[in-house]
Formats: structure tokens, C-alpha cells, sequence
């Protein structure tokens, strides 16, 4: 089999003595999307950020294309051309879209300002592409709809070609239509041959657009497996109470055969 | 829903003039306060309110308080608070004092009236004001400890420091040269202060024409030629109006008299000699002209109102918020300097009392204009503009003759209403 895109091996973070992410080992092909399910406080959340760079893990090793990647912040995560859609948006709400698509990379001039022109420029490009609709280039993104909001913050992500995407709820905030055009959207970036972790509350939602889905519990993955060889009731098996069907490979969360048995 | 900005839409007409300019009706809200404020005075004082005379004394009164206010919209603008500019301030003048009239000044040093002395003194206190304001910006970022806790903690340090180093002594007189940053005893004059003047109206008219030639390269929306020209008459009309009321304050034939004497020659009868701009107010051009640039065009200032619209997602865009705070409490503190040295430039001495109670001056100025606590927005002319207005009460109450215990009631009343107007108009146009 190809060299995985991403490999999180052994993951471990605590916070003040609680295992958020214990022992968690997940990977990610390209042109594949992976679900995260759990409840809330699973632990999916926190193991994303890690590969994201806003927190450090207390142990374990992350692969990006067979090779160690060291990633301590955003910046470097960055460098590995991992971006993040934040369930939270993430948005600076003073500012405008192109000053929250460009924020931390913004374009300058030769003389080492901040090319706001050029930065509308491409801003209205990508929006063109993504949100034909949006016209709102100089309101701060407070003043934007939920999707338009959305929409600026996946322009940020896809805008600088990346390789990995990590979608933290993207479709939470969004109506029908906005959530057909993120559905959309994710087909398209697969077929560029993207890798997507996309963290879901919503079963419906990661068999329509997972190629495989991992399900986390109490810190610890329950399971991993592909979207075609699981049921709906599988799923919610693995996230209440921790039950691998058989379609599915076992990690270490899983209840045990005999417990389960009892 | 349609770009505001993009001009033609249909609109009433009456709006359509203020959408054509484009112009910051919150900015014309504080001017047209300004100017009633002023109007009303002028009543009151039978017309000695708005003579050159009280306008420059006007502006050279805001110079120092307005260039600590420039650096107080970055602070306020992060979310933090200052309290710790007016200490800082006489500190820094402390230290400016004792550098050039203890230090330079020794006949083994530089030797009395020494030419370079004020341009040393300015900088040993531009580096003591800025090492202050980055230790304290460190222990806010680095340590985690409120920013109003620190600057709480430096007002009552930072005064009394300055005591010691003075050993609670006024020093002075301050080096001649120094002393010109004060104001009255430094200005440009009548011929050079018409080429500044011109000089200013041509850089904003070159810059006002360059930014619709870039935008209208990349084919974004231009605002309507005649608004193009309104605009620039304005600007113009502005600036070439404030040099000419600076030159119409013409020197006092008693000490025109003197100044003549000092070089040895006669005065001509009948010569009127205009002030012209002080370098006070040149110095505080530079400042807001520096800070502007900083906050609209640099990397630095839109990550600073990045992190005050909303701190963790500047964090997970990759900006260094802590070491962002010791950057705008290191500017804080130069800010501090410059304002010392055209406070105590200004008395001719540095006094233990100088720059009391001016951080509640400059943070009202910031707030009055239009800076917002909650952080994320806030601009450099609204603080100079809300210095303005804050020092044109105070000195017009006295002119008027009000009570002192009253003029600080009236002072507190108006920091309150500002706010709270400022409030309903966020609200109502939804910024």
C-alpha cells in the first residue's frame, strides 16, 4: 500500500492528569477523507490540534509522507502545508476577508507593507471560485452570515495549496444549501488528492462525504473502518458504549469480547 | 446584499453623497463636536476662544498628551490598559534632565550648551522609556500577569523612581536647544512653515492619487472623480488653513525686540513676525503619520488588531501574541519619551509632579476617540482628535471662567457621554 499521507502514531496528551488523547495511532491517505466521531470529550478535537500545532503532544510520533515531522505550532504545521478550519471559525471578526484569508502570511509590497490591494485582489479571486454570491469585501466578517463567515474560512485553508485539511464541524453553523456547497467543496479538494480529517457529531454527514471513519472514546480509539463496511448502528455502537463490530479493526478503546459478553 | 462600498447603487441621494466620499462618518461626528464645542466657547469667551493666539497654545498644550495617545490605541486596541504613561513619563524626563544638564553638560563631557546635547539627551530617554515599556509588556506576555495589575504597579514605581534619580529636585534649566521641543520656544516660522504646509498637501494629494490608481489597476471600484476633488480641496484647504493660523500668531514686539538684540542688530519698525508651526506639533505630525502607517500598512499593526478582535484565532494563525505585547509596550514606552521630552522641553525644567495624572488624559483621549476597551478597534487621529477635544474643554472652561472643582465634573461627565454615544452608534450601524 502507498506511503500514508499522515500518520499520528501512539498519540499522547493529559491536561492536568486527564488523558484527552491516549495511545491514539490514526493515518491518512491521499484523496481520502477520514471521520473523527466521539462524544463530546472524546478527544478528537484535542488529538487535531495537535497535528495542527496548537498543542504539543506529551508523546508519540507524527509521519508525514513516511517522514518524522516535527510540529510545535501553528506556523510549523503550516510548513507542512497542513491547514485547519476551526470549529470556532477562528476569524478575526474586526477585520476584513482578505485580512482573515492572508492572516499570518500576508502579501507586501517590495518595501515590506502590507499589500492590502493585492490581498483584495486574490480575496475576490478564490471567493469568485468558492462563493460567487459574496460580495462583502470590505465589512469586517462580523457583519457576514454564518456561511459567508464559513466560506472565508475555508478560502483561508484551500487558498494556500494545502495537502492536509482538518475540518473541525464544518457544517454545524450552516443551512441546507451552505452545507450541499462544503459537501461539494470536499469532493473537489479529494479529487486534487487531498487528505481531509473531518470531525463530525453527525453520522449522516460522515458516511455522505468519509471514505474511512475512526471513532474515539474516553481519549482512546475504539475503532477504525471503512465507511461501506459498517452500519449506522455499528457506528453508534462504537461511540456509546465503545463496541468494535466486526467490520471494523479494534484499537485499544475497545470493549473487550468477554466484558462486553458479561 | 450588496458591497457597500460599491458606489451607484440605489440609494437615497442624501446618502449617496456620504457613501460617494467615502468618508468615516464617525470621524465627522467627533469634528462636528469638535467644532460646536469650539463655536459655543467662542461665545462664551466673546471671541478670545478661537484667535490664533489660543489655538496655538491649543495645540501646543495637546502635543503631549496626544503622542502618548497614539501608542495607547495599540495597547487599549490588544485588550490591555496603560496606566503606568504619566509615571513613565516623568521617569524618562528625569532621566533626560539628569543626562543633559548633569551628564553632557560636565565641562569633561560635552561641555555646557554643547550642540548635540538635546539629540543625546532625547535618545538615552527613548531608550529608557522603550527598555520600561518592554519589561513591562514582557511580564504582561511572557508571565501572564493583567496589564492593569503591571502599569497599576509602575504608576506608583515609575514616580518615585524619578524622585530618586532626582533626588526630588527640579532640574533645569534645560539645554536651549532641548527646550525648542516645547512648543513657543521652537517654531519653524512664517516661510518655512507655508513650505511644510505645501509639502503635506502635496504627499496627500500624491498618495490619494496613487491609491485610486492601484486600485483602479486591479479593477476594484473607485470613488466618483468630484469626490476625488472634494476630497483633496478638503485635505487642502485643511492644511494650508491650520499653517496660516499658526502664522497669524505673530511674536510679541517686546520679545521680537530681544531677539534682534541677542544677534546684535536692530528690530525695523513696524515688522510683524509670524510663529509659524512649532516643532512640537511637526514632532507629534511625525508621530501620527509613523503610528498610522504602522497600524494600516504593516504586518506589525494588523496582527495587533488582529489579536484584539479575537486573540486566540491570531494565535492559531501563527502570530506571536507575547512577544506582540512587549512590541506595543516597548512603543508605549518611547511614545512616553518623546512626550517627556516635549512636556519638561516645554517648562524649561523636569519637575516631580510632571505628567501626573496623564494617564487618565491620554486613555480618555483614546477612548473619547473612539478606541473601543473591548478591544480590536480603534484609530490614530480619532486619539489626537479625542486629545484635542479633551484639552479645548479643559482650557476653554478656564477661559470661560468655570469653577476648577466644576471643570473636572464637566470633564468626567462628557469621557461618560462620549462613550456611551459611541456605544448607540456601534449599535445602530452595526459595526
Amino acid at each position: 500500500m502507498a506511503t500514508p499521507l499522515v500518520e499520528m502514531k501512539d498519540m499522547c496528551i493529559s491536561f492536568g492528569g486527564v488523558h484527552a488523547v491516549d495511545h491514539v495511532t490514526v493515518d491518512l491517505f491521499p484523496g481520502e477523507v477520514v471521520g473523527l466521531l466521539g462524544h463530546n470529550g472524546a478527544g478528537k478535537s484535542t488529538l487535531i490540534k495537535i497535528l495542527s500545532g496548537a498543542y504539543k503532544a506529551d508523546s508519540g510520533q507524527i509521519l508525514i509522507n513516511g517522514e518524522e515531522a516535527h510540529i510545535h505550532s501553528p506556523r510549523d504545521a503550516r510548513s507542512y502545508n497542513i491547514e485547519t478550519i476551526y470549529q470556532t471559525l477562528a476569524l478575526a471578526d474586526n477585520l476584513d476577508a482578505a485580512s482573515n484569508l492572508f492572516l499570518g502570511r500576508e502579501l507586501t509590497t517590495p518595501f515590506g507593507f502590507v499589500d492590502d490591494d493585492a490581498m483584495e485582489a486574490e480575496t475576490r479571486k478564490i471567493m469568485g471560485k468558492l462563493n460567487p454570491n459574496f460580495k462583502k469585501f470590505h465589512a469586517p466578517v462580523k457583519a457576514l452570515s454564518g456561511g459567508q463567515r464559513q466560506s472565508v474560512a475555508i478560502a483561508r485553508a484551500v487558498y494556500f495549496n494545502a495537502k492536509i485539511l482538518i475540518m473541525d464541524e464544518p457544517t454545524a453553523a450552516l443551512g441546507v444549501h451552505e452545507t450541499q456547497m462544503v459537501a461539494e467543496l470536499i469532493e473537489e479538494l479529494k479529487k486534487q488528492g487531498l487528505g481531509i480529517f473531518l470531525i463530525s457529531h453527525d453520522i449522516h454527514d460522515v458516511f455522505a462525504l468519509c471514505d474511512r471513519l475512526a471513532v474515539m472514546k474516553n481519549g482512546q480509539l475504539v475503532g477504525t473502518a471503512k465507511t461501506t463496511d459498517v452500519t449506522d448502528d455499528d457506528v453508534l455502537g462504537m461511540i456509546i458504549l465503545g463496541k468494535c463490530p466486526p467490520g471494523a479493526t479494534p484499537g485499544p478503546g475497545a470493549l473487550v469480547e468477554e466484558e462486553a459478553a458479561s | 446584499m450588496s458591497d457597500t462600498a460599491l458606489p451607484g447603487s440605489n440609494r437615497p441621494a442624501a446618502r449617496n453623497l456620504f457613501a460617494a466620499l467615502q468618508l468615516d462618518t464617525r470621524l465627522l461626528g467627533m469634528i462636528g463636536a469638535f467644532v460646536v464645542l469650539c463655536l459655543v466657547f467662542n461665545v462664551f469667551t466673546d471671541g478670545r476662544f478661537l484667535t490664533p493666539r489660543n489655538i496655538f497654545n491649543l495645540t501646543i498644550q495637546t502635543v503631549s498628551v496626544a503622542i502618548m495617545a497614539t501608542g495607547m490605541v495599540f495597547v487599549i486596541v490588544t485588550r490591555h490598559i496603560d496606566l503606568s504613561v504619566g509615571s513613565l513619563l516623568a521617569t524618562v524626563a528625569a532621566v533626560m534632565a539628569v543626562v543633559q544638564t548633569d551628564l553632557l553638560a560636565h565641562p569633561d563631557v560635552l561641555g555646557l550648551g554643547h550642540p548635540a546635547i538635546w539629540v543625546l539627551a532625547l535618545i538615552a530617554g527613548i531608550c529608557v522609556g522603550v527598555a520600561i515599556g518592554a519589561f513591562q509588556g514582557w511580564m504582561i506576555g511572557y508571565l501572564g500577569i493583567p496589564a492593569f495589575i503591571v502599569t497599576l504597579g509602575g504608576l506608583l514605581v515609575w514616580r518615585n523612581v524619578a524622585w530618586f534619580i532626582t533626588s526630588g529636585q527640579t532640574i533645569g534649566p534645560l539645554n536651549e536647544t532641548f527646550t525648542m521641543l516645547g512648543g513657543i520656544g521652537g517654531t519653524m516660522g512664517e516661510t518655512a512653515s507655508w513650505v511644510f504646509g505645501l509639502l503635506a498637501v502635496g504627499i496627500v494629494l500624491w498618495l490619494q492619487v496613487a491609491s485610486r490608481r492601484r486600485r483602479a489597476s486591479h479593477g476594484f471600484p473607485v470613488k466618483p472623480v468630484w469626490a476625488e476633488l472634494v476630497l483633496g480641496a478638503i485635505t487642502t484647504v485643511a492644511i494650508l488653513g491650520f499653517v496660516a493660523i499658526l502664522n497669524a500668531y505673530h511674536i510679541p514686539q517686546a520679545r521680537l525686540k530681544r531677539m534682534f538684540e541677542a544677534v546684535g542688530e536692530t528690530m525695523p519698525e513696524g515688522l510683524e513676525v509670524g510663529y509659524g508651526i512649532p516643532y512640537s506639533v511637526v514632532l507629534l505630525i511625525l508621530v501620527a503619520v509613523a503610528m498610522t502607517v504602522v497600524a494600516r500598512r504593516t504586518r506589525l499593526g494588523r496582527y495587533i488588531f488582529a489579536t484584539g478582535g479575537n486573540p486566540d484565532a491570531a494565535e492559531l494563525s501563527g502570530i506571536n501574541t507575547r512577544f506582540l505585547t512587549v512590541k506595543i509596550f516597548a512603543i508605549m514606552g518611547g511614545l512616553c519619551a518623546l512626550a517627556g521630552a516635549v512636556a519638561s522641553a516645554r517648562l524649561g525644567f523636569s519637575t516631580n509632579d510632571i505628567g501626573t495624572l496623564d494617564e487618565l488624559r491620554v486613555i480618555a483621549a483614546a477612548v473619547i476617540g473612539g478606541t473601543a476597551l473591548a478591544g480590536g478597534v480603534g484609530t490614530i487621529y480619532g486619539a489626537i482628535l479625542g486629545a484635542l477635544i479633551m484639552q479645548s474643554l479643559q482650557s476653554g472652561m478656564a477661559m470661560v471662567g468655570v469653577d476648577a472643582p466644576l471643570q473636572n465634573i464637566v470633564v468626567g461627565v462628557v469621557l461618560v457621554v462620549a462613550v456611551l454615544v459611541d456605544i448607540i452608534y456601534r449599535k445602530r450601524t452595526g459595526e
